[in-house]
């Protein structure tokens, strides 16, 4: 098509459909999710629409990125804005979970006590944690931190193991240690979601039961969906070490799933601490 | 200082492709910085018109044209569309066409990412915008969402919610593209003591979006859960405290008030010295200065919440942390004055709105101050003196020096130069009837009136009234802002690579309009 003027060291991307893709996939999945809270019939079918969308604009978009990357176009100053890229990706991350966890905190060393002391209001209300507040008149019997919690903090440490083996047979040219190590740590990921939905089901309270209910559900919920969405990126990464995509110097892809990956665990170790130990 | 010499130049041909595709499909920074300043340019009118309704029903007391709970939605919508569709977008249009300009970079990080954080402003704008016509009509609880009235709403709600969240995205990624782009793609030889003050500004902002949007996030995905999923965070009765939400929210609404002024502290910083022909006074310290009001931006949020109520010693804080911020503040207001001292000042308009800007946003940040001093503030909390106050900041503060590097860049966008009269006329109006209008309300605030209240006592009237026809004549002469760009776009002297003889950036060594894929050869940077 046209030729584009690129720089001789940075690559600067013709023309792109994809955002644009994206952009509508987003707009239907909003409204049609917006919809379905508040049961219009049309809400599901339309977020299913934006689902469909943002599925073939990820495949496009990131089938294109793959091609230039393996075409030669990215030269190291790229590669290093890759890095600070996802290096702040996670750092948004972080903040993101932070503000779940500041939920936590406050609702349990402030808001808590505050609601004990209101005698007037609720004379025979303790701030005893796990707490559901003292209007529900719940019960709560929380999860017992070392039965399947301390079984998914092994599973989980062990696959940052595994994903870090997988780097190193990467650095040292052993293609097969490599696809090894991820496959095992795509295992490792799939046993902790299974476990993890056991655990749900298990589970003798529901999110609706207090601000415990609310706070458990809504973190280990949200760690749970980027375990799940790590598990998808390992899996893309697995496919692309088999077609052997991945050399001893440029493997850009991987570490950032990896450092994502590492990411999820430390944010795991931090909710084993917090929301099922103390 | 710069050997722009572009080698480059030869086969950089513009090849930039035409029609609609152009816009849809952009991965040039100029073009999507193009995008983002005409997308804000329609929400500032957009948000203006609602601003006018606003001032029709309360020209007299009595409710005169709309219910209370359409109001409600004019205030609220207002306020959102201001802040997150008019200011932050042109502020990243500003980025989008100046920061690879300014050191030398041949376009954006991410080229592609910058073009999804951009289509994605319309459809968020579509989703929040279309909820004025739901059943319900559109949120009315104000631009801070609080629970549990945040709660009640219908459908517009969520929309809204969805909606902002649309937005966080877009703006967390474009703050890593432009972060990511000025640490890894400065020209050789450009230090980060030698960028321009207004690249530094949008590092430190960039750091800031990309910290604190993801606690909006989490914020109002509690509200959306509180809705619609059972859960309690903001209930008492579940164990929550509606509290949590004013403190989550305005540990990102802060330092978003900072998202809003910084850049545009970069931008008053760089017009300064152009017209006053003077290196910007105490380079150094402005950086200092800068980042220390990003770091206390964190630790003062709950001077929005002292009439909520706290603990003596919370307030204590609050208070002092936030009148620490006058500090650096004043720092960067004293550098503006010092870059005047002896400058061989001329007063094109650029020049004018910045001058303004500085005088001005100092009253904005002062009364800010009073705020801050609790017992005054358990007094003024929602009153028209809040409603003064940020209105100094961020109207003649970010809204003003966005207008003025307008007309300061505009010539080097477009390669024409604007109407240098009508730029002054402009200018004069503007000022002029946003004084009209805003400084009115700090005597209403003092007196006891409320913020957000269709409605009021007699003895409003008066301020009422002359804000009111303030408030048309600032509508009005932002019709002739859009002539005066609109014409420059079109045509008009042609502005030659420098027509500001003071400034010494490295976008002046380009053409005007600059090529459309310039610096392909980083320049090198003595
Ligand atoms: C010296 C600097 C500043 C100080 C000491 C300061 C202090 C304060 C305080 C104490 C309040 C709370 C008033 C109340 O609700 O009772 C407030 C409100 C506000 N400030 Fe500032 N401020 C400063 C600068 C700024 C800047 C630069 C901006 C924006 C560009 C800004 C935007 C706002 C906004 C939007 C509100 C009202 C929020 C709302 O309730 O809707 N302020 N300020
Ligand atoms: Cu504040």
């Amino acid at each position: 098509m046209q030729e584009h003027a690129t720089s001789d060291t940075y690559y600067v991307p013709p023309p792109s459909i994809w955002p644009l893709v994206g952009s509508v996939a987003l707009l239907a999945l909003a409204s049609g999710f917006a919809l379905l809270l508040n049961k219009f019939s049309a809400g599901p079918y339309l977020m299913a629409l934006g689902m469909g969308i943002l599925l073939i604009m990820l495949f496009g978009w990131f089938g294109t990125v793959i091609h230039e990357s393996l075409a030669g176009k990215y030269s190291d100053q790229v590669d290093t804005s890759f890095r600070w890229g996802m290096a702040w990706f996670i750092f948004s991350e972080v903040a993101f979970f932070s503000g779940f966890f500041g939920a936590l905190f406050y609702s349990r060393i402030i808001a808590m006590p505050m609601l004990a002391d209101a005698q007037l209001l609720w004379p025979d209300f303790h701030a005893i944690w796990p707490s559901a507040g003292p209007g529900l008149k719940i019960v709560l019997t929380p999860v017992d931190a070392w039965g399947i919690p301390a079984l998914n903090t092994l599973i989980l440490l062990s696959s940052g193991a595994t994903v870090t083996w997988a780097h190193w047979g990467l650095q040292k040219g052993r293609q097969f240690q490599l696809k090894l190590g991820l496959a095992l740590t795509i295992l490792l990921g799939v046993l902790f979601i299974s476990l993890q939905v056991h655990e749900y089901g298990e589970a003798a309270f529901s999110i609706r039961d207090g601000i415990y209910g609310a706070t458990f559900y809504m973190l280990t919920g949200f760690h749970g969906f980027h375990v799940m969405l790590g598990a998808v990126m390992l899996s893309v990464i697995f496919f692309r070490a088999v077609a052997g995509h991945f050399t001893a110097e440029r493997h850009f892809a991987f570490e950032a799933v990896a450092w994502y990956w590492h990411f999820v665990d430390v944010i795991w170790l931090l909710l084993f601490i917090f929301v099922y130990w103390l | 200082m710069y050997t722009a010499a572009d080698p480059a130049d030869a086969h950089a041909h513009d090849h930039a492709p035409s029609g609609f595709m152009r816009w849809v499909s952009s991965t040039n920074h100029k073009d999507i910085g193009t995008l983002y300043l005409w997308f804000s340019l329609f929400m500032f009118f957009f948000a203006g018109a609602l601003a006018m309704l606003i001032r029709a029903e309360l020209f007299q007391p009595g409710l005169q044209f709309f219910q209370p709970a359409f109001f409600n939605q004019l205030t609220t919508m207002h306020g959102l569309i201001m802040i997150f569709g008019a200011i932050m977008p042109s502020l990243v249009g500003f980025a989008n066409w100046q920061v690879p300009l300014m050191i030398g970079a041949p376009d954006m990080a991410f080229p592609r990412l910058n073009n999804w954080s951009f289509w994605l402003l319309p459809a968020a704008g579509t989703l929040l915008i279309s909820s004025f016509f739901v059943p319900g009509g559109a949120i009315a609880g104000g631009w801070t969402m609080y629970p549990p009235l945040f709660i009640q709403g219908g459908i517009a709600y969520d929309m809204s919610i969805l909606s902002l969240h649309i937005l966080g995205i877009s703006s967390i990624m474009g703050a890593i593209n432009i972060i990511t782009t000025i640490l890894n793609m400065r020209a050789p030889g450009m230090t980060l003591m030698k960028m321009p003050l207004f690249v530094w500004t949008w590092l430190i902002t960039a750091f800031l979006l990309i910290a604190v949007m993801p606690v909006l996030a989490c914020a109002i995905t509690m509200l959306l859960t509180d809705r619609h999923f059972g859960t309690h965070f903001f209930d008492a009765a579940g164990g929550g405290d509606p509290v949590m939400f004013q403190h989550l929210f305005w540990f990102f609404g802060h330092p978003e008030v900072y998202i809003m002024i910084l850049p545009a502290f970069g931008i008053v910083s760089t017009i300064i010295p152009t017209f006053a022909r003077k290196p910007l006074f105490g380079y150094v310290s402005m950086v200092y200065a800068v980042a220390s009001i990003a770091f206390l931006s964190f630790i003062v949020w709950a001077h929005h919440m002292f009439a909520t109520g706290m603990p003596l010693g919370g307030q204590l804080f609050f208070m002092y942390t936030t009148m620490l911020i006058a500090i650096p503040t004043g720092v960067k207001v004293f550098n503006w004055v010092a870059t005047l001292w002896r400058g061989s000042i001329t007063f094109e308009t650029p020049m004018l709105f910045a001058l303004a800007f500085v005088f001005l946003f100092a009253i904005g940040g002062f009364s800010g101050l009073v705020l801050a001093l609790v017992p005054v503030d358990i007094q003024l909390q929602d009153t028209y003196y809040v409603v003064a106050h940020f209105h100094y900041v961020l109207f003649s503060g970010s809204a003003m020096s966005i207008m003025g590097g307008i007309y300061y860049w505009l010539p080097k966008w477009t390669g024409h130069m604007y109407d240098e009269k009508l730029g002054k006329i402009h200018f004069w109006l503007t000022t002029i009837a946003f004084n009209i209008t805003f400084f009115p309300m700090h005597f209403l605030g003092l007196a006891g009136m409320p913020r957000r209240i269709p409605d009021y006592a007699l003895q409003f009237a008066d301020f009422n009234m002359i804000a009111s026809l303030g408030g048309f004549l600032l509508g009005a002469s932002q019709l002739l802002f859009l002539y005066n760009v609109i014409q420059c776009v079109r045509g008009g002297a042609p502005a030659g690579n420098r027509p500001w003889e003071g400034a010494d950036t490295l976008e002046w060594t380009q053409s005007s309009p600059p090529p459309y894929h310039s610096f392909v050869t980083p320049p090198i940077v003595k």
